[in-house]
């Protein structure tokens, strides 16, 4: 029989807001255990929370950059259960009424483009954290992250493999750092993905039973997880077993997933509308104003890119693959004018230095004024090819300016053609048997004449004056 | 005795006749002859009123004191109250010393006026007659064989054997009014959202209002200038500009439209109380106001609405109290669910756990709809009613509580019946209402009757007025209980 997969994803996003979502406590990481924790984040006896209006605007953000509809009422209600982490007893978050519902998101897998299709996305407050190793016998709780504000956005089961749940989770991870309202920090737990999978027999229409993978926190946990659990469900039904709805958690050691609880242990939540928290209304000069700060999207920079700088629709996704990206390739494209030229250069030399160095774009040593001087350098037919690689290293040792470093270190190329005639000469005289060879009609020795000539430069010989000069001496 | 009421003080005070130390100390020592047999106070720490006094007194001696700088408070052991013990009456919170202060505190610590102590309340204010606590019954001054009513049971009671000239108290369903009502105090129950809960132990967060509990109508007002007041912290707490409720107080009441709701004179109500509520609008009528009958038809079904929405709200709320950051744990469990269930099976009352079970059953899956759901719309019909009635009339009227204060243990091992103690003063809570008690007589057994007026919104100095003038025309307010050798000499 031939399956199919079908998948839909929870993210949960924690937003950049400087201050929880209903206490005025820092959301940084990485702080002493408790020190981030106020007594409303604590749940002391009489403590109200108080909405933090940044969060909306996140979320107001992201509904306006996935074309979305805004609710303009919005209900936060209580999801009630019991964890030492979560210090009330409950979690404040939207049920009935989301902030954001609707919306699409376009992916691209192996060329083929697709559109995604959002359900919801809602915010709602993290809980604490819950430290089982370092106490022994015991559990250490940490309330730091408890209220830090998050957009759950949830997509339809509209993904037919793990490759477009990876573009998927990508593309969001993409659009919510470049608006600004996620650090995007996967280690951290800014971006975490619940992955709801299922298969069914090519052509039924219903969709299988579907089991949730929880908290993935990179995507190739995400791909191998899905991976593993579609080979495990089938499996699991062509030996003639049945799949019962359950959440289970991917252990990235044996690679496989495990249960973590059962259908029947899933709780009643008893939601029900907070009574501390009045209806948000969101007025309409205040969604404006959001929309007029939009930057500009992905989607629209891709093909900007590709009309103003002549880059390949490929390119361009590449290039706007985070908005620090982007906006570096661009003030390299405008510095020496060659949008081409700058696209080869940020996602070849530039990208190979940064990966091997393990260097985001933003912590690039070399800066994109600099990069679009030395590509306007090969422009200028001032540096080759293989120079300007020679001045990039330089660039990055941080030697300083283009041109300086051209200077110091004697990577002109050569523009004297008398200099080069002379090295021509030499290079003829002593080679008597290529110019025999080519003489008698083999053009492989006319390369290695060539080879010679720029040996003889240090590679500061102009390849296409040589070519010109050599085939001047020889016909002569 | 001397004047108690709180505008006399101030001027003693102001005119340094007498030392908010002395004031406090005299206090003290009222409760310490009084409280042994009322149990009025959870908590009484005279080491820190006395230094709160004296901070009042440097206060008024730098020429820097407000209208009330210096008159001692009492405040109900629901408000958290920095370096207090805060035990909401409950066993949960027994070791509980909270680490902040209720806005309410803030304000009155801010007006100069040292705390007294921490009132005896029903547990986390669940009870119509104190007897949840679980710091023991409070016993009513009028007699102590009987209840004071609740929750608000030790601010009532303190108040009637004038172990404080003032106290705080809050109100979800009747907590203020009806233990008014059984003491023969006056109490105001303020528009929702007047006063910040920030602070303040969430029984019922829709429902949940602290209100001034003091002899006197005019005490009320002035307490409750102090009290009111926009808090950001309390996103349910109204931005208004700040009102003196006690500008109203001399007005004269001709052409005041009272309206008497006929289904608070029906079946269920005690003779001696409906005469009594019969005689106050008689003598409403002779300061020149009107009687109109009006219909609040939806409010028979307020208790059944109230006994869905508070246990829901109250069965989240009370979530937090798991023994895993503060309060009670308990001392022996095998694992984290043993922990809780012991944790909240041995801290938690009776009473407390019932609600707490209506609660949950009410909000769980399938069942939500046909009650949670369906007692939000009775709310909003109940609502209209009173939107309706005061078309008709500026104020309303009619008995606190269907009768007068019960014995002790009468009533406390048939939960409805209890809750029908609140059958009138539910629905002032549900529609956001202000509402007040003040005393209106006394039964043949001799124990306080109480008047309940329910005005429209932010009509508290309307309804202030309204009491203010009753009472100048009456003494009701000014009988004091019979507390034989106990009850000492006043300053």
């Amino acid at each position: 029989m031939k399956w199919e997969t079908v998948i839909g994803l929870e993210v949960h996003t924690q937003l950049a807001t400087q201050s929880k979502i209903f206490s005025g406590s820092s959301t940084a990481f990485g702080a002493a255990p408790n020190t981030q924790a106020s007594a409303v984040d604590i749940a002391l006896p009489g403590v109200l929370p108080v909405l933090n209006r940044g969060a909306v605007e996140c979320a107001i953000k992201f509904g306006l950059a996935i074309g979305a509809t805004l609710n303009r009422v919005n209900v936060f209600d209580r999801k009630n259960y019991f964890y030492p982490d979560l210090p009330k007893g409950y979690q404040i978050s939207q049920l009935a009424k989301p902030i954001v519902e609707g919306g699409t998101l376009k992916i691209v897998v192996d060329g083929e483009e697709k559109t995604i299709h959002l359900t919801r996305a809602h915010l709602e407050e993290d809980a604490g954290k819950s430290l089982h190793e370092d106490f022994h016998g015991m559990t250490g709780i940490d309330l730091n992250r408890a209220g830090t504000p998050l957009l759950e956005i949830v997509s339809e089961p509209e993904m037919r493999s793990s490759a477009e749940a990876v573009a998927y989770a990508r593309a969001l991870h993409t659009l919510v750092t470049w608006i600004g309202i996620c650090d995007g920090n996967m280690q951290e737990g800014s971006f975490r993905v619940d992955a709801n999978v299922s298969v069914r027999p090519v052509g039924q229409a219903e969709f299988g039973t579907r089991r949730e993978i929880k908290n993935l926190n990179s995507f190739r946990f995400l791909q191998q997880a899905i991976d593993y659990e579609v080979r495990w469900q089938i499996e699991t039904l062509e030996d003639g077993g049945r799949i019962e709805q359950a959440t289970v958690l991917f252990d990235p050691d044996s690679g496989e997933t495990r249960m973590m609880r059962s259908k029947e242990d899933a709780h009643d939540y008893r939601y029900f509308p907070d009574p501390d928290l009045l209806p948000v209304k969101l007025d309409e000069g205040w969604v404006e104003a959001v929309r007029a700060a939009l930057p500009e999207l992905p989607a629209a920079m891709q093909t900007r890119f590709q009309r103003d700088y002549g880059v390949s629709a490929y390119d361009a996704a590449v290039l706007t693959g985070s908005r620090a990206l982007a906006d570096y390739f661009e003030a390299v494209a405008k510095t020496c004018g060659q949008g081409k030229l700058a696209a080869n250069w940020v996602m070849g030399e530039l990208s190979a230095a940064l990966n091997k160095a393990e260097l985001d774009i933003a912590a690039s040593p070399v800066s994109a004024a600099r990069l679009g001087a030395l590509i306007a350098r090969i422009q200028d037919g001032t540096l080759s090819g293989k120079l300007a690689k020679q001045v990039f290293e330089g660039l990055w040792e941080g030697a300083g300016e283009v041109d300086a470093i051209i200077d110091a270190r004697g990577l002109r190329q050569m523009s004297d053609s008398g200099e080069l005639e002379k090295i021509v000469d030499e290079v003829l005289a002593a080679n008597p048997k290529s110019v025999e060879e080519f003489r008698s009609g083999k053009d492989k020795a006319f390369n290695a004449l060539v080879g010679q000539v720029m040996k003889a430069s240090r590679g500061k010989a102009n390849p296409a004056q040589v070519n010109e000069l050599l085939k001047a001496k020889l016909q002569n | 005795m001397s004047d108690t009421s709180l505008s006399a003080l101030a001027a003693q005070l102001a005119a340094k006749q007498v030392s908010s130390r002395e004031l406090a100390q005299s206090y003290l020592d009222r409760i310490a002859a009084l409280n042994p047999a009322i149990n009025a106070f959870i908590t009484v720490d005279a080491e820190k009123t006395l230094a709160e006094a004296a901070a009042a007194d440097a206060l008024i001696a730098a020429g820097k004191n407000g209208p009330l700088t210096g008159v001692p408070i009492a405040h109900k052991d629901i408000f958290c109250t920095d370096g207090w013990l805060t035990t909401c009456g409950s066993k949960m919170l027994h070791n509980f010393v909270a680490p902040y202060d209720a806005h309410v505190i803030q304000r009155f610590k801010a007006a100069g006026m040292p705390s007294l102590g921490k009132t005896n309340m029903d547990e986390f204010a669940m009870g119509s007659s104190n007897e949840t606590s679980y710091f023991g019954a409070v016993k009513n001054p009028w007699d102590i064989a009987r209840v004071p009513g609740g929750s608000s049971g030790g601010a009532a009671a303190c108040i009637a054997a004038r172990m404080a000239p003032a106290a705080t108290g809050t109100d979800t369903g009747g907590s203020i009014r009806q233990p008014a009502a059984f003491t023969g105090i006056t109490g105001l129950k303020p528009t929702y959202g007047l006063v910040s809960r920030f602070g303040m132990i969430a029984f019922a967060s829709s429902l949940d209002q602290a209100g001034p509990m003091a002899p006197s109508a005019e005490d009320c007002a002035l307490l409750l200038n102090v009290m009111t007041g926009f808090d950001p912290n309390d996103s349910t707490s109204l931005e208004r500009d700040k009102e003196d409720y006690a500008r109203d107080l001399d007005k004269p009441l001709a052409g005041l439209r009272v309206g008497l709701p006929k289904e608070f004179f029906a079946e269920g109500l005690n003779s001696e109380v409906a005469a009594a509520v019969e005689a106050a609008v008689a003598e409403l009528k002779k300061l020149g106001a009107t009687p109109v009958e009006i219909s609040l038809a939806n409010s028979q079904l307020a208790i059944p609405v109230y006994y869905v929405l508070a246990p829901a709200e109250a069965s989240s709320n009370l979530s937090r109290f798991d023994g895993v950051r503060y309060g009670y744990r308990a001392p022996d469990y095998a694992n984290l669910d043993d922990m809780y269930c012991k944790t909240r099976a041995q801290g938690f009352g009776a009473e407390v756990k019932r609600r707490i079970l209506i609660g949950a059953y009410v909000l769980s899956h399938g069942y939500y709809d046909a009650y949670y759901l369906q007692a939000q719309k009775i709310r909003r019909l109940i609502a209209d009613d009173f939107s309706a009635a005061f078309e008709a009339c500026d104020v309303i009227l009619g008995p606190t509580a269907p009768g007068t204060a019960f014995r002790l243990g009468e009533k406390s091992d048939d939960p409805v019946e209890m809750y029908l103690n609140d059958l009138y003063t539910i629905p002032a809570n549900l529609a956001g209402l202000p509402g007040m008690s003040l005393p209106c007589g006394f039964d043949s057994q001799g124990l306080p009757i109480g008047l309940q007026l329910v005005g429209n919104y932010f009509s508290e100095a309307k309804m202030l007025n309204v009491a203010h003038q009753y009472q100048c025309a009456t003494d009701w307010h000014k009988r004091l209980p019979p507390l034989g050798a106990a009850s000492g000499e006043k300053p």
